[in-house]
């Protein structure tokens, strides 16, 4: 009966070509067609089909050429210098008291927290160490911390004074004892004589008069040398700042040289004059400029322009740079600190870069160029579905095969295993697999062989189930009964006359079931349980889309990604079904 | 056929103890982590046992100190007697739990299941009654894109133009944030607005392969003799299609029908957790994401059940529908 039909089918062919050509030539070609070029034929006149087997071909030559003609890697990053406002500079308000300790002396922070008590104590002497300090105050928030040697014992009884020098061949004359009686009837700690500073301090009724020595200076102000010169000296910061604050002139000499002090709303700069001018020298402010960064030097030029700009209380300040550009910084106040920020260069990864001419479907949130990564993402995609279907087309030949032409108990064995593998939910267990394998932490390489794998082992059943049955109505024919009378061996009959006769229908189901695959594949990896990174897949590229401000600005990444996917799938479906019609003509569905 | 449903039902129990050991075989090489947390925090709490004796005592409550076969039949055991145990993810009884999730998943499924047949039988009609015009190609390409389109692209493109563009449904969730205020008719449109994507997206996904089948069943009929027959009676066209052809077709579209009907109670996992449903599918994908034992042991014998249930409807459903079919 189906040879019947099928002649008709050709006679009626026959008819439309010798109507459309008048030629018996075209006859004759005709009739000499096997049945596979009348598959192809029909294959061919199958729009669908070709649009189909066009999509393949396609997606073919992008995944596997594509990744040969692109200039970038699968997991090439892209970056650029870019400028970011980072924090250059941090200025703070000084409040606390810093120590400049003489040369030689020994003064340390044990001794300047002492300091801080007696000072705060309002006492003129402290003791640490075995060693008083006399603190003598030169103007506000300065002092100076001296070492006293006793030189004279003063008794001062209502105007009388004497002086008891402690040690031999010193003698005070008429102008130094005024000098010290003014000082106590000033109720001073401390006076200059001459060049000489000394100490009186009480003992008892007496008072006792010392020669002093310099340990350090206690100040709010913090001095800061030029860049050459860093390291200033006890006795610069010295005679700066007394200058400054406790004469307040705006000249002092020092080592023979002669300073310039020039201040503007509490920043003082310091110029040593030359011969031929002046230049600056020294910077004397409350605040403390850092750099952030170790390896940027501060000149005391942009310190001056800085701390300048910050007492007129500005925002934002510019200052040359060394090329002669000028950079804007912006000021910003928290509390007693100031952050100055600037644009600086850095290297930055080009995440989520607009398409451009470089990259045609602009960079993921890798800095990665998208293009090229569906490219890879093919390549995975096309490899697992075409792997998991030889698998599972293997298993299901080899167990359809088994169950179909043993029989018995073979095939109530493995149709009930059959049966199992079809109750057990599947994208459930791909998911629950899926997230033990990333506990157990699985090489991202391992990850794709067991994921091939188990697609395979999980989709033989339905294949095994089309052949046993195609198997149960063939091994009832009569050219079956031929082979065997002809006595060809067990293995003979089933591949050599049995399978031949299923690989229609297997051709078929192993097309669609590619798509199905891909499909599979692709929603694992969207879910983060697939293919993972580095490795690209068209499902992994989606993922991460979720939130609106994602799916509306890198529309670049996610759109093409899953037309891709379903552009494939929907080629395997065409070209599945196409072959299904042009195997089997009259079922056409 | 009362001996043949029997039958089929102790096959069905035998499959499932086959099924749930696999499963639980899967299950139990996770790696322990959820035991190992709680551990952790029940011997930081204050007087508390330490570490290994709390891991101990959890181990052995959960069955995890036995082998992966006598653990089994220990939750084999407390399974028949309808007792899953605890969800490690939310905490409550399994059962529960299922209890309050399972009707979002049954709704959503079920309208989106109405709305297939409403669409899908007659395009699969028609498509057979003009095979071959461009009508046919049409409904064709649709359903195979239908069958083509990958769930989460797909939900994700309608979420993008009818969310985020256009602004009509809201991205996630079942409810609106002043659902509380709502009287009942706006508490029902709150709801439409929230399930009216999902159900798009399931409708337009599972449409295809319903079209395709119905085109195919009614192409056979339209070839079959009686067709002929009564064309040749004399019969007007519109009473060969609808009287004598679709009735014929109806057969094997209410045994493909009656037996996914276990299936709306499946939940759609990809779906849920895309919008957010407090479905049986979302609720599951986060247990097993999270390694939850009991609730995904119950999830996967419900699913399993449901297929199973679904074969067997749909073949009893084949012998009562069609009387030529006898089953020895």
């Amino acid at each position: 009966m189906d040879k019947d039909k099928m002649d008709k089918d050709r006679e009626n062919r026959i008819t439309e070509y010798t109507d459309i050509d008048n030629g018996l030539s075209d006859v004759q070609r005709v009739k000499v067609l096997s049945p596979g070029m009348l598959v192809v034929r029909r294959f061919l006149r199958n729009r669908l089909a070709i649009i189909g087997f066009i999509i393949i071909l396609f997606m073919f030559l992008f995944s596997f050429i594509g990744g040969l003609i692109t200039p970038y890697d699968e997991t090439e990053v892209f970056r650029y210098i870019g400028s970011m406002s980072k924090e250059y500079v941090s200025v703070t308000i000084n409040e606390e008291f810093r120590f400049t300790v003489a040369e030689g002396m020994a003064y340390d922070n044990a001794t300047h927290a002492r300091f801080i008590l007696a000072k705060n104590q309002g006492e003129s002497v402290f003791t640490h160490g075995g060693e008083a300090f006399h603190i003598i105050q030169e103007a506000e928030d300065f002092f100076r911390v001296v070492l006293s040697y006793p030189k004279a014992r003063i008794t001062y009884i209502r105007g009388i004074m004497g002086v008891t020098p402690l040690e031999d061949g010193l003698s005070y004359d008429e102008e130094f004892q005024n000098a010290i009686r003014q000082a106590i009837d000033g109720g001073q700690t401390s006076f200059i004589f001459g060049d000489e500073q000394y100490t009186l301090s009480r003992d008892g009724r007496d008072y006792v008069l010392g020669t002093t020595q310099d340990v350090a200076i206690e100040s709010l102000l913090i001095t800061d040398g030029v860049s050459s010169n860093k390291d200033l000296g006890f006795g610069f910061k010295l005679e700066s700042e007394k200058a400054l604050r406790a004469d307040d002139s705006t000249s002092f000499v020092f080592e023979g040289n002669t300073y310039q002090i020039e201040e503007e709303e509490n920043v003082a700069s310091v110029y040593r004059l030359t011969g031929s001018g002046r230049e600056q020298f020294a910077l004397i402010s409350p605040m403390a400029v850092q750099a952030v960064s170790r390896d940027v030097v501060l000149t005391i030029e942009f310190k001056t322009a800085l701390e300048k700009a910050i007492a007129d209380g500005e925002t934002k300040f510019t200052y040359p740079d060394d090329a002669g550009n000028e950079i804007v910084y912006d000021i910003n106040r928290i509390n007693n600190v100031y952050t100055v920020k600037t644009e600086t260069n850095t290297h930055l990864i080009s995440m989520h870069e607009q398409p451009s001419s470089q990259h045609w479907l602009g960079t993921d949130k890798h800095g990665m160029d998208v293009l090229t990564r569906l490219m890879y993402g093919g390549r995975i995609s096309l490899m697992i579905g075409f792997i998991v279907v030889l698998l599972e087309t293997a298993l299901g030949i080899i167990m359809g095969g088994l169950a179909g032409y043993f029989g018995k108990w073979v095939d109530m064995l493995i149709m009930r295993i059959v049966d199992v593998f079809f109750c057990i939910p599947f994208l459930p267990i791909l998911i629950i697999l899926g997230s033990v394998m990333d506990k157990l932490d699985v090489d991202p390489q391992l990850r794709i062989y067991y994921l091939m794998l188990i697609l395979g082992i999980m989709s033989w059943p339905g294949i095994a189930r089309m052949v046993r049955g195609q198997i149960l109505s063939l091994r009832e024919q009569e050219f079956m009964l031929a082979a065997e009378a002809t006595g060809l061996s067990i293995s003979r009959r089933i591949f050599k006359h049995l399978i031949p006769n299923v690989i229609p229908q297997l051709i078929v189901l192993a097309t669609l079931g590619l798509g199905g695959v891909i499909l599979y594949e692709s929603t694992l990896s969207f879910l983060g349980l697939g293919v993972k990174f580095p490795f690209a897949s068209w499902g992994n590229i989606i993922s991460g889309v979720s939130t609106a401000y994602e799916m509306t600005n890198f529309w670049f990444v996610w759109i093409p990604a899953g037309l891709l996917i379903l552009l494939t799938v929907l080629g395997f479906n065409f070209v599945g079904d196409g072959l299904r019609d042009a195997f089997d003509p009259k079922m056409k569905r | 056929m009362r001996r043949y449903v029997l039958k089929r039902l102790l096959i069905s129990v035998v499959l499932l103890f086959f099924v749930s050991l696999i499963i639980y075989t899967i299950m139990r090489s996770i790696p322990t982590s959820y035991v190992e947390t709680q551990a952790r925090m029940l011997s930081q709490l204050p007087g508390a046992k330490s570490y290994s004796e709390w891991l101990a005592q959890l181990n052995e409550t959960y069955g995890m100190d036995r082998g992966i076969i006598p653990g089994y039949f220990q939750w084999l055991k407390s399974a028949v007697r309808g007792d899953f145990g605890d969800s490690w993810q939310y905490n409550v009884p399994v059962t529960q739990k299922f209890t309050e999730v399972i009707w979002y998943s049954f709704v959503l499924g079920a309208i989106a299941f109405i709305l297939e047949i409403g669409i899908a039988v007659p395009l699969g009609i028609l498509a057979a009654r003009k095979q071959y015009s461009r009508m046919d190609y049409g409904i064709t390409v649709v359903a195979l894109l239908g069958i083509s389109l990958p769930v989460f692209f797909f939900a994700t493109v309608l979420k993008l133009v009818f969310s985020v563009w256009l602004g009509w449904f809201p991205l996630y969730g079942t409810v609106g944030r002043f659902y509380e205020l709502l009287d009942s008719f706006g508490r029902f449109l709150d709801l439409a607005r929230h399930y009216f994507l999902p159900v798009l997206t399931l409708t337009i996904i599972g449409i295809g392969s319903l079209m395709r089948y119905t085109r195919t069943n009614m192409l056979e009929v339209l070839n079959a003799d009686f067709i002929r027959t009564a064309r040749a009676k004399g019969l007007s066209e519109k009473r060969v299609i609808n009287y004598h052809a679709f009735r014929n077709t109806l057969i094997p579209l209410v045994t493909i029908l009656g037996g996914s009907l276990p299936g709306l109670f499946a939940g759609a996992l990809i779906t849920e957790t895309l919008f957010q449903i407090q479905g049986i599918g979302y609720t599951a994908y986060r247990a097993m994401v999270s390694g939850d034992i009991p609730f995904t042991m119950f999830y996967m014998v419900f699913m399993a059940v449901l297929t199973i249930l679904g074969t067997l409807i749909a073949d009893i459903l084949y012998a009562v529908v069609d009387p030529r079919v006898r089953i020895n």
